[in-house]
């Protein structure tokens, strides 16, 4: 309800539950990793450590589209795009941090620059030694792409199919132009062999940690300002766009404007993940842009449930977990088909997903035993005599 | 062409029309409506009704005329549906269309007459005088017991209700009500019109409808269209005797 209390409509059951659990992997990893000696059985690898910490940058990525998608309607199959220009923003910065230890021992350039007998640094990639501004970077590249593109496409009214597709040729084009040597982010090889991130090894068992942890509070943050958006009126007005956007429109609201703010504000956060995703995994190319990662990451979103915020960070790691595990083994060839196989089981068996036919089902529970109870009532209170029915 | 402030008229219409692929639905429509009046249109399917609406809240842009609002004030050919709706145009659709997964509440928070900025609803917070507003929105089309429905559970009727429970709530200074009676009972429709009148004491309003027995019961003037132009004008005996109206309706 609207009148509740702002604590209590951000964090509900539900919610809480996930903050709760999140804050427990938080602590558990790291501890299970440093603390624990390397025979014992509860010893979790670093291996371990940064797959888990990259888990958690899918689950932030898949939260800033269920945003959208599951609250707004917009079916963007381009947020990889945002998702790979925050990475390429961190990426710069840890390029600038390699220094003079690079292979051509350039105290500026980065090697791929040299090796192109570049003479000097291009202006866009000036700024990006200074972490506060690199960071800067990492939300605003995303969120201006997003507000330009959301500007035309929303202001023209491109909605459904059409937006979906126009997001694919946004990451395609982006994909083709990062590619190119001369674009100067490296080609196809992108940014990589990254040494520090403020100082610290990237490559050390502690900054891994660190980076999980981080990861796992920008997850948090991410997921309250999620929760704030929602469940304040301009979350119920964005579910009316959804639902019945003429309506909307009819009633004075601004259609435009909220779904761009949305948009830029889910491009930030997707920005945020892929800019968490870089110095873990260890390299940023334009695979990243690729389409098809796109929409894998919806995927994510429809497994774990749409509109249910929680259940796009379920749904990355079910998906990304069975994907680690059933690559390494006999079944690798068919990895593709079973993600194939598990979009359309979900669409045809789950359409709301996991964490939204959980609900379903207590909703169904709860409605039963209003119904038990009413009956057990109205046998015990009979509100009128009988023949007064007649 | 007519100048700004000559007209006594809350809406103008003159010479409006509109083209779809060389299909003409509206076809120098011409009417107007007196502010505190309220207005029947009638006419077969295709005769441009919805199509005046769409024009009216800026849904559709007419090739030609002119569209006039408050005493020709406003040139609603020129303003989007945004602020059309913000000038006090409220419009119900066709087919109910209320937010169905929000509460009857909720969808009545929503039409309440608000800032509508991104940053307004973002911050804002339920006030006790909201709430009376509601209630008393509520009560003027009997849904106050459904309060806490979720909208998507009511009748065909309800709906229909809180469409134009949410209009109230939006405080038009217009409303345009499309087919308000399609699919209600006998009962809800008498109840409806009731309704209605009601509205009128303190509102102007636009009614499209096919029921000849509801748009009887209104008892108000009655414009009659056909492929996009009026065909006759009057009370509903002089247009349902009118010798065009007869052979439209029943063909010639």
């Amino acid at each position: 309800m609207m009148s509740a209390h702002p604590l209590i409509r951000l964090l509900d059951r539900g919610s809480t539950l996930f903050l709760v659990l999140l804050g427990a992997f938080a602590i558990a990893i790291p501890v299970l990793n440093l603390l624990m000696p390397a025979g014992s059985a509860l010893h979790v690898s670093t291996y371990f450590v940064a797959l888990f910490g990259k888990y958690v940058c899918y689950g932030l990525l898949a939260l800033s589209i269920d945003l959208i998608w599951g609250y707004v309607g917009i079916l963007s199959l381009g947020h990889g795009a945002f998702f790979a220009l925050g990475g390429y923003a961190m990426g710069m910065y840890l390029m600038r941090q390699i220094g003079d230890r690079g292979v051509y021992a350039n105290p500026i350039l980065p090697d791929f620059m040299v090796f192109l007998n570049w003479s000097e640094l291009p202006i866009f990639w000036y700024g990006f030694n200074n972490f506060a501004y690199a960071m800067l970077m990492v939300l605003l590249v995303p969120g201006l792409l997003a507000f330009v593109f959301g500007w035309f496409a929303f202001r023209s009214r491109v909605t459904g199919v059409y937006l979906s597709i126009i997001t694919q040729a946004m990451t395609y084009a982006l994909l083709l132009g990062f590619f190119r040597n001369n674009f100067g982010f490296g080609g196809n090889n992108g940014l990589t062999d990254f040494k520090d991130i403020l100082g610290f090894n990237v490559q050390a068992d502690g900054t891994r940690n660190a980076l999980l942890v981080i990861s796992c509070l920008m997850l948090a943050l991410c997921f309250l300002v999620c929760r704030a958006i929602v469940t304040s009126k301009f979350g119920k007005v964005l579910i009316g766009i959804r639902d019945a956007e003429s309506r909307t429109r009819f009633l004075g609201y601004r259609v435009e404007a909220y779904k761009l703010f949305v948009f830029t504000v889910s491009a930030c956060m997707a920005g945020i993940a892929g800019a968490l995703y870089v110095p873990q995994v260890g390299i940023i190319n334009p695979g990243e842009f690729a389409p098809a990662n796109s929409i894998e990451a919806v995927i994510w979103v429809a497994v774990g449930g749409r509109g249910t915020l929680t259940g796009a960070v379920l749904g990355a790691f079910v998906v990304n977990y069975a994907k680690t595990f059933f690559t390494s083994g006999f079944l690798a060839p068919y990895w593709l088909f079973m993600l194939g196989g598990l979009f359309i089981g979900t669409t045809l068996f789950m359409p709301r997903g996991i964490i939204g036919t959980y609900n379903n089902w207590r909703a169904n529970q709860a409605d039963k035993k209003d119904a038990a109870r009413d009956n057990a009532k109205n046998d015990a209170f009979p509100s009128a005599p009988p023949h007064a029915a007649e | 062409m007519m100048d700004k402030q000559t007209t006594s008229a809350l809406l103008y219409l003159d010479g409006v029309s509109v083209s779809f692929d060389g299909f003409k639905a509206l076809n120098e429509l011409s009417f107007i409506v007196e502010p505190g009046e309220m207005r029947a249109i009638i006419g077969p399917n295709g005769a441009g009704k919805t199509t005046m609406m769409d024009v009216i809240t800026g849904k559709t842009r007419p090739d030609e005329g002119d569209v006039y609002f408050q005493e020709g004030q406003f040139d609603l050919t020129k303003l989007d549906e945004t602020e059309i709706a913000t000038l006090g145009i409220g419009r119900k659709f066709q087919k109910p269309t209320v937010f169905e997964m929000h509460t009857v509440e909720d969808n009545l928070q929503l039409s309440l007459k608000n800032d509508r900025s991104v940053r307004a609803t973002l911050f804002w917070q339920s006030s006790a005088e909201q709430e009376k507003r509601i209630d008393d929105v509520l009560d003027i089309v009997r849904l106050k017991h459904l309060r806490q429905r979720v909208a998507g559970s009511l009748s065909h009727g309800q709906k229909q209700w809180l469409e134009i429970a949410m209009l109230l709530a939006q405080d038009p200074k217009l409303l345009l009500v499309d087919e308000p009676v399609a699919g209600m009972t006998d009962v809800e429709t008498m109840q409806t019109a009731e309704l209605l009148r009601e509205i009128n004491k303190t509102k102007t309003v636009v009614v499209v409808e096919h029921d000849m027995a509801f748009v009887r019961e209104l008892g108000v003037k009655v414009t009659c269209l056909h492929e996009g132009s009026v065909l006759a004008e009057g009370t509903i005996d002089d247009v349902s005797t009118n010798d065009r109206v007869v052979e439209v309706y029943l063909g010639r």
